[in-house]
């Protein structure tokens, strides 16, 4: 398979002709394409089993348009790592589509291991889109260390949505100084004997600093999903949410595990939980529309995870 | 001729009796008011006829178009034409209004969406990509609930209480929506305790206590359930400001 092909699937092929829109095209270890803008760097360095990559936007540096990067794997067969270092510098700002696309993949898996640094008052946008292949044997172990500044925003969905999940493992951590805002959301859907563990961890530390913690989840067939939310807050006016939301079909299971913990009498931090099958009243509005039951239940999910 | 006919409905819910042998025959084409006092068994009514879960255990019959409906579930008894608008309607995180409209449409193009839409007084160009979630409020999602029916072109509909949070300037674009679903031939159920929406009817049926109290035209009925109802003291009969609070 063509790395192109990989690009159309992920319908990106269009976009990456545009010299005024930065990309990266990575495929396994190799990096395949890459175009950048005025005050944004990106520095690579090839592993056996992956890229390592270093990405600054210079301070104050709004880049305008959406940046996009391909992280593909066209072989059936493959361990891929992803070392990424990222440096938002004071009062930059960036948003950032990457797409995830493992078409072919039997067993492979994907490893990608962050650290960002989000500097004051400067915006990160990340939006992750995986596209797998019908096989279950794909492992994702998205991992992410966040810093961010004084008034820094970063915003990031993660988004499985397309083709079995097989194995995913998120793991990330934030921590946000003073008046920062920290958004993030995750989109599943799994099915068969997919396993799902979203882990997400914020810590408000700062005062005035806002959190988000945001999960939307399906299983069916035998799937399984464990979200594990923890929103910290230690900062006066500090405030959090977390909100867990997981539609279990067929033998499906899923845990939520929602922690707050507040240790400001300034600070407030909320949380809401609701596992189940699809609500009653969502099902029986669109059956009395003409829609069978597996149509209901589908265009419920779909709006769920778009 | 009669389309669809309730022959000695009896429900009971949570041990007590909710209907009490009931029975009505409403007509192709035409459009009725079932009216009566909060907790009256309107809604349980109207939830009878669609097949709602909890509300299929009734005795008598449900007969459509001459066949017995009773036995059948709420999408066979949808894919026969009937159909509910919600007194409370259900809301939808992520389903755009859009795609709401056009999951019940007949006609599932953007162009329907956009039609029906214009109907009940929404823009489209501000609504359709809109969610059907708690971002609407409850005018709007009561009249994108009427829009998905008008999509759907049902031969009989059942609107509970259309009227609610409905402001006045708006309710003449819902009562536009009965005449428009009248001119489609459907036969309509208006379930109400609000006189200006049982004025759209031309036959009433007026429920206290679970049971049909009486019957007729809208105009006969209005009088009797000013006259008769409103000063009534029985515990479900409302206070004046329930029914004039439109
Ligand atoms: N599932 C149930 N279990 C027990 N009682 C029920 C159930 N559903 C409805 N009821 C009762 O049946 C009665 C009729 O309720 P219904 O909702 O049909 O009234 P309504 O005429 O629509 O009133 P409103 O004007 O307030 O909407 C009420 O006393 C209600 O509490
Ligand atoms: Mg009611």
């Amino acid at each position: 398979m063509e790395i192109n092909e990989l690009l159309q699937i992920a319908n990106e092929d269009k976009i990456l002709n545009d010299k005024g829109t930065a990309h990266m095209t990575i495929n396994l270890n190799k990096v395949v394409s890459k175009n950048l803008v005025p005050g944004l760097h990106i520095d690579t360095e090839e592993m056996e089993d992956g890229v390592k990559a270093k990405i600054v936007v210079d301070e104050g540096v709004v880049i305008e348009k959406q940046v996009h990067l391909c992280f593909g794997v066209t072989h059936e067969q493959a361990v891929q790592r992803i070392l990424m270092d990222i440096d938002i510098k004071k009062g930059a700002s960036i948003s950032v589509l990457s797409h995830c696309v493992f078409p072919r993949a039997v067993h492979v898996k994907h490893i990608m291991d962050a650290k960002i640094r989000i500097g004051e008052g400067a915006a990160y946008t990340y939006e992750e889109k995986h596209i797998h292949s019908e096989h279950g044997g794909i492992e994702v172990y998205p991992k992410a260390v966040v810093d961010l500044d004084r008034g820094a925003r970063f915003k990031t969905t993660f988004e499985l949505v397309r083709g079995r999940v097989g194995l995913l493992d998120i793991d990330y951590d934030i921590t946000g100084y003073d008046e920062s805002v920290m958004e993030m959301m995750s989109k599943v859907s799994g099915r068969e004997d997919d396993l799902i563990k979203i882990r997400e961890a914020g810590s408000l530390v700062g005062e005035k600093a806002r959190g988000v913690l945001t999960s939307r989840v399906a299983v069916r067939g035998n799937a399984k999903a464990e979200v594990y939310n923890v929103l910290k807050a230690t900062a006066p006016y500090a405030r959090g949410h977390v909100d867990c939301k997981e539609i279990i079909q067929d033998n499906g299971t899923a845990t939520a595990i929602p922690i707050v913990e507040v240790s400001n009498p300034k600070a407030h931090v909320t949380h809401e939980a609701a596992i189940g099958s699809v609500d009653t009243k969502q099902l029986e509005t669109l059956m009395s529309r003409g829609l069978d039951e597996e149509e209901a239940v589908e265009l419920i999910i779909n709006g769920l995870l778009s | 001729m009669a389309m669809l006919e309730l022959k000695s409905i009896n429900l009971n819910l949570g041990g007590k009796p909710i209907l009490s042998n009931v029975n009505i025959d409403f007509w192709e084409g035409h459009v009725h008011a079932v009216v009566g006092p909060n907790g009256a068994g309107k809604s349980t009514l109207a939830n009878v006829i669609m097949g709602l879960e909890g509300y299929r255990k009734v005795e008598g019959d449900i007969i459509f178009n001459g066949t017995s409906i009773k036995d059948m579930g709420i999408a066979e008894r949808a894919k026969l034409g009937i159909t509910l608008g919600w007194q409370e309607p259900a809301r939808y995180e992520g389903l755009t209004v859009g795609k709401f409209i056009m999951a019940s449409a007949k006609d599932k193009s953007v162009d329907t969406a956009k039609d029906v839409l214009e109907m009940v007084g929404l823009n489209p160009e501000d609504y359709l990509q809109r969610a059907v979630d708690k971002t609407l409020s409850g005018g709007e999602r009561k009249k994108v609930e009427l829009a998905s029916i008008l999509a759907m072109r049902p031969r009989l509909v059942l609107l509970d209480e259309p009227d609610s949070g409905i402001d006045v300037s708006s309710l003449e674009k819902i009562f536009d929506g009965i005449k428009l679903l009248r001119s489609f031939g459907s036969t309509v159920i208006l379930i109400t305790h609000s006189i200006a929406v049982m004025k759209q009817a031309e036959h009433a049926f007026l429920f206290c206590g679970g049971k049909l109290v009486t019957k007729g035209s809208a105009d006969k009925i209005e009088g009797f359930f000013e006259g008769e109802c409103l000063p009534c003291e029985h515990k479900n009969a409302p206070d004046e400001g329930d029914i004039y609070g439109n």
